[in-house]
């Protein structure tokens, strides 16, 4: 269905609602969009988790008729959209902990399907379970691989910030190379993150062999909702991970959400793309192709890498990082990679032999 | 119905009996029987209604029982020792949400050195994790104790966890009395979830509690324990009234009628020591044994009932706590607040070193003897053992026999000088 | 209260044997305990396993120490392991092996009653019925032979509860072979 959307307005990227027939609107377009999480939480200006989740949950409700449950790991999305005694959620939600949200999801399932068919119900309500990247690819790791490993009916999102940012932006496991956190600090002869370190889950979610992996960005909304409902056509272990700008703790302006996140596409940072039972099915293309440069100079976490004290040697190693995913990913090209690409850590670890 | 089987499947069998909803399962010694036995009945179809899942980690287990009971069914996990540990950080989360959780304990010392074998230190490292906690002193105990947690667990909405000695019951083989599926129905009604996450009516659970709120639920969460001491008693009488079994309740008294010295005990030594007490008896000595099922919530009021005016109260544990002494020891002192009872603690047991009938004689004789000089004194030590360390580090040797707190601390003034 | 402590190495079944001893004396209605010696014990190793037998419920958890009857289903152990401490001086002791009791343990023959100390090929037995080096369905019916605790036909019948089918019914037939011989031997007999 995307693949027919291929136009661009003037002076800006956004694909606009009113120049699409109503099937093919947003969810969030819709005036009796189900707003799942409501306003009135305590989420940060410009917060890219808080408009992720609310696409990717509103888009949920509608593929599952309202019949939807989540577990939610402790993080950001828990803490301002729960402080007792509000809640945002308007849908059936528990946080547990920081590490399990996989595994509640894993259990809410199980009841799920045991209290429908005691009650001789077809109607099985489904679960997200969700969590930010320390959650998702720190902690709550082993949950998780578990959960694919079972296939448990269960869709686990992550909102990746690509780092801690519910304790005060310290590095996790899916922090980028050279990025400034609060453990990484901007000092030293390596300043910022490590390199050849952190790990690709969504890579390591295809190598489960479950039914739908994808990456999702805050910055192509429809392309979001889309992989949403198509991952809740599917039964079975399923991983989204969305890109969910920080305005916090990338140090960028809170109305610069959606740009960053557009840069980070538009320049092969994070690539965008879908996968079933561990083959690439699409890939979402770059449409016009952005310097790395672009999207750094936006963030202050990257701020050693833009001034006058800037090492291009530094900024020239990012880039090859997004060449190489541009490459193997085929972002520019019309092709669907058909093996599976190799994780950039590979090419930092190489670089670093 | 009568069997004679092992432990564990006893314990399956009367899990199966309560129609739980979710079993969740991570190998470790001594509890996998229970959860072999139970996902071989999910899988013949003998336990309808029901998934069984193995899980990758005791955390998992942990996790996805919570899940499974926020999501309205009747959900049972089962561990010990490392397990026990690896899950606490979900054991407290449970009790915090409040969830119905039965968990089988089958307690096992904690390494290192790592240690296979029974004692108490597992189970009670989660004295203040907010779980009811009922010790178990026989299989059959166990088994029935296991039916009544579930009806426990629900009317006071937090979790139980049924501690019953690794190997020393999991593995023996006896005689059971399983109650058959229509007195477990009659006694423990289909599961309604008081609150669970349904589409239908959407709550939010665990959501974050600032200091504005935080203490007056933690009163609240006490409330619920102290409540459960009234429904602990009201759920045995009905189950034993259902089953005839005399299983379950906050505490027993055996021989405690004009006793010279009462020995608190928990779990399977209860048994041991019975048999020890009688035989003493058969010489004239008149030892009671107060066995002690409810750690948590504690029956203070019951235990100073059950001491009364006896004068020597030893508590024999399998556990203790490093840098202080027993752990029963303080609560034991509470209930007696007030009277001028000796309570004395022996240490035993640990690590699955036998508590024989032989050591039971030796404590009862011990005390009335008046050797106990200290609050606590560990019983069985092989001073072979330590002797071989502390000789040639710091040319000491304890004496053989009991060895009072007050030795050790001899040896280290000696030290000093 | 009968106590019986059997030893073997892991994989001969011992644990099994106690089991099945504590089932078939629980199936002529007495109360009975079985319990392994909890090692974590691979195969090869020396396993020890206890039971007891008794008219009352057994309260009592410790591992027995003092038994009225011990059960060698290996006798390489003999020289390995203190099988027979504590044996109650008028207790029973039944030892896997073609060669008779005086050639193999003539000290303890002469510290037990008269015909107290019995040898049976259990191995043979079971190796000829069962096709496997498993002697504790024999082990468990000499011992009923010997002492008159529980009968054979309980000792067929634990072992074909626990495994329905043909094995059961080999370990039966094993059974019944063992049985005969030592009752043979009881009566004078000379075996061979």
């Amino acid at each position: 269905m995307l693949d027919a959307i291929k136009f661009y307005q003037t002076g800006s990227n956004t694909v606009g609602n009113r120049l699409l027939n109503p099937s093919m609107r947003a969810v969030q377009a819709s005036s009796d969009r189900p707003n799942t999480l409501i306003s009135g939480h305590r989420a940060c200006q410009g917060c890219g988790e808080a408009l992720g989740a609310r696409y990717a949950i509103d888009a949920a409700m509608r593929a599952t008729g309202g019949q939807l449950m989540i577990a939610n790991a402790t993080g950001c999305l828990e803490v301002f959209s729960t402080p007792y005694p509000e809640s945002a959620w308007r849908l059936p939600w528990i946080h547990s902990l920081f590490g399990n949200a996989a595994a509640v999801g894993a259990g809410l399932a199980v009841a799920a399907r045991v209290r429908a068919k005691k009650a001789g119900n077809a109607n099985v309500p489904r679960v997200i379970a969700q969590g930010g990247d320390g959650g998702t690819t720190d902690i709550g790791f082993g949950p998780l691989s578990g959960m694919f490993e079972r296939n448990d009916d269960v869709l686990y999102i992550c909102y990746d910030n690509q780092a801690y940012m519910n304790t005060g932006v310290q590095r996790s496991s899916a922090t980028p190379p050279a990025a400034r956190t609060a453990t990484t600090q901007l000092v030293g002869a390596e300043p910022g993150n490590d390199w050849g370190k952190g790990k690709n889950v969504p890579l390591i979610a295809m190598a489960h062999g479950i039914p739908y992996v994808a990456t999702a960005s805050v910055a192509d909304l429809k392309d979001l909702e889309y992989k949403v409902e198509k991952a809740m056509s599917f039964h079975g272990a399923r991983y989204i991970q969305i890109l969910v700008p920080c305005p916090l703790g990338w140090g960028c302006a809170s109305g610069s959400t959606v740009t960053v996140a557009r840069l980070a596409m538009e320049s092969g940072f994070y690539p965008i793309f879908e996968a079933e039972y561990g083959k690439i099915t699409s890939v979402r293309k770059i449409r016009q192709k952005q310097p790395v440069l672009n999207f750094l100079k936006l963030q202050r976490r990257y701020a050693h890498l833009t001034g006058k004290k800037a090492d291009p040697k530094v900024l020239a190693r990012i880039q090859a990082m997004c060449d190489d995913n541009i490459k193997s990913f085929d972002l520019l090209g019309d092709e669907i990679p058909e093996t599976v690409p190799v994780a950039v850590q590979a090419l930092e670890r190489s670089h670093q032999i | 119905m009568l069997k004679q089987i092992e432990g564990s499947l006893g314990i399956a069998e009367a899990v199966a009996l309560c129609r739980p909803g979710a079993i969740c399962a991570y190998p470790i010694s001594p509890q996998t029987h229970i959860v072999e036995n139970l996902g071989k009945m999910v899988k013949t179809g003998q336990l309808q209604d029901c998934e069984f899942l193995n899980v990758e980690s005791e955390f998992s287990a942990m996790s996805v029982s919570i899940g499974a009971s926020a999501g309205g069914v009747r959900a049972y996990t089962a561990t010990a020792s490392q397990g026990l540990l690896f899950m606490t950080e979900g054991i407290y989360n449970a009790a915090g949400l409040g969830l119905p959780i039965v968990m089988t304990v089958a307690s096992r010392a904690i390494g290192a050195p790592i240690n296979i074998w029974n004692d108490h230190s597992d189970s009670l490292s989660q004295r203040d994790s907010g779980w009811l906690q009922l010790f178990c002193e026989s299989n059959q105990d166990a088994l029935d104790t296991h039916i009544m947690a579930f009806k426990i667990a629900e009317e006071v909405g937090l979790p139980v966890m049924v501690c019953m000695d690794g190997f020393v019951l999991t593995h023996a083989f006896e005689r059971l009395d399983l109650p058959s599926q229509e007195q477990v129905d009659q006694f423990l009604p289909a599961y309604e979830p008081r609150e669970f996450l349904d589409p239908k009516e959407p709550i939010s659970m665990g959501a974050m509690v600032g200091p504005e709120a935080f203490t007056e639920l933690r009163i609240l969460q006490q409330r619920k324990m102290l409540k459960a001491i009234p429904i602990i008693e009201r759920v045995t009488k009905e189950y034993r009234e259902i089953t005839g079994h005399h299983s379950g309740g906050l505490l027993d008294c055996y021989n405690c009628e004009n006793a010279d010295v009462k020995l608190i005990i928990m779990g399977s030594t209860v048994g041991t020591a019975k048999d020890a007490v009688d035989e003493l008896k058969a010489q004239g000595i008149n030892a009671g044994v107060i066995s002690l099922k409810a750690f948590r919530p504690f029956p203070y009021d019951e235990i100073r009932a059950a001491i009364g005016d006896t004068k020597n109260v030893v508590i024999v544990e399998r556990s203790f706590s490093y840098g202080a002494r027993g752990i029963l020891h303080p609560e034991v002192s509470r209930a007696m607040r007030g009277k001028d009872t000796n309570i004395y603690t022996a240490v035993c047991g640990l690590g699955g070193r036998a508590i024989l009938g032989t050591t039971i004689k030796g404590i009862v004789k011990h005390c009335l003897d008046g050797k106990f000089c200290d609050e606590l004194t560990w019983f069985d030590v092989d001073s072979k053992v330590i002797n071989s360390y502390l000789k040639d580090a710091e040319g000491i040797t304890l004496p053989e026999g009991p060895l009072p707190e007050s030795v050790l601390l001899d040896t280290l003034q000696k030290v000093r000088a | 209260m009968l106590q019986i402590r059997l030893h073997g190495r892991g994989g001969q079944g011992v644990v099994t044997a106690a089991e099945m001893l504590s089932l078939s004396a629980f199936l002529e209605g007495h109360f009975a305990q079985a319990f392994p010696s909890f090692g974590s014990e691979r195969t090869g190793a020396p396993v020890v396993a206890y039971a007891r037998i008794d008219d009352k419920e057994i309260r009592t958890h410790e591992p027995i120490l003092e038994p009225n009857a011990v059960v060698v289903q290996d006798k390489t152990l003999l020289g390995a392991v203190d099988v027979f401490s504590g044996i109650s001086p008028d207790g029973y002791a039944i030892i896997n092996s073609a060669e008779s009791a005086e050639v193999v343990v003539p000290e303890l023959v002469k510290k037990l009653p008269a015909g107290h100390v019995l040898t049976v090929p259990a191995t043979d037995f079971a190796m000829q019925k069962i096709g496997r080096p498993l002697p504790g369905a024999p082990m468990l019916a000499a011992l009923a032979a010997a002492t008159n605790v529980f009968a054979l036909e309980s000792v067929q019948k634990s072992f074909q509860t626990r495994y329905p089918g043909k094995v059961g019914d080999a370990n039966a037939e094993t059974a019944a072979l063992a049985y005969e011989y030592i009752k043979n031997l009881m009566n004078g007999g000379n075996n061979a």
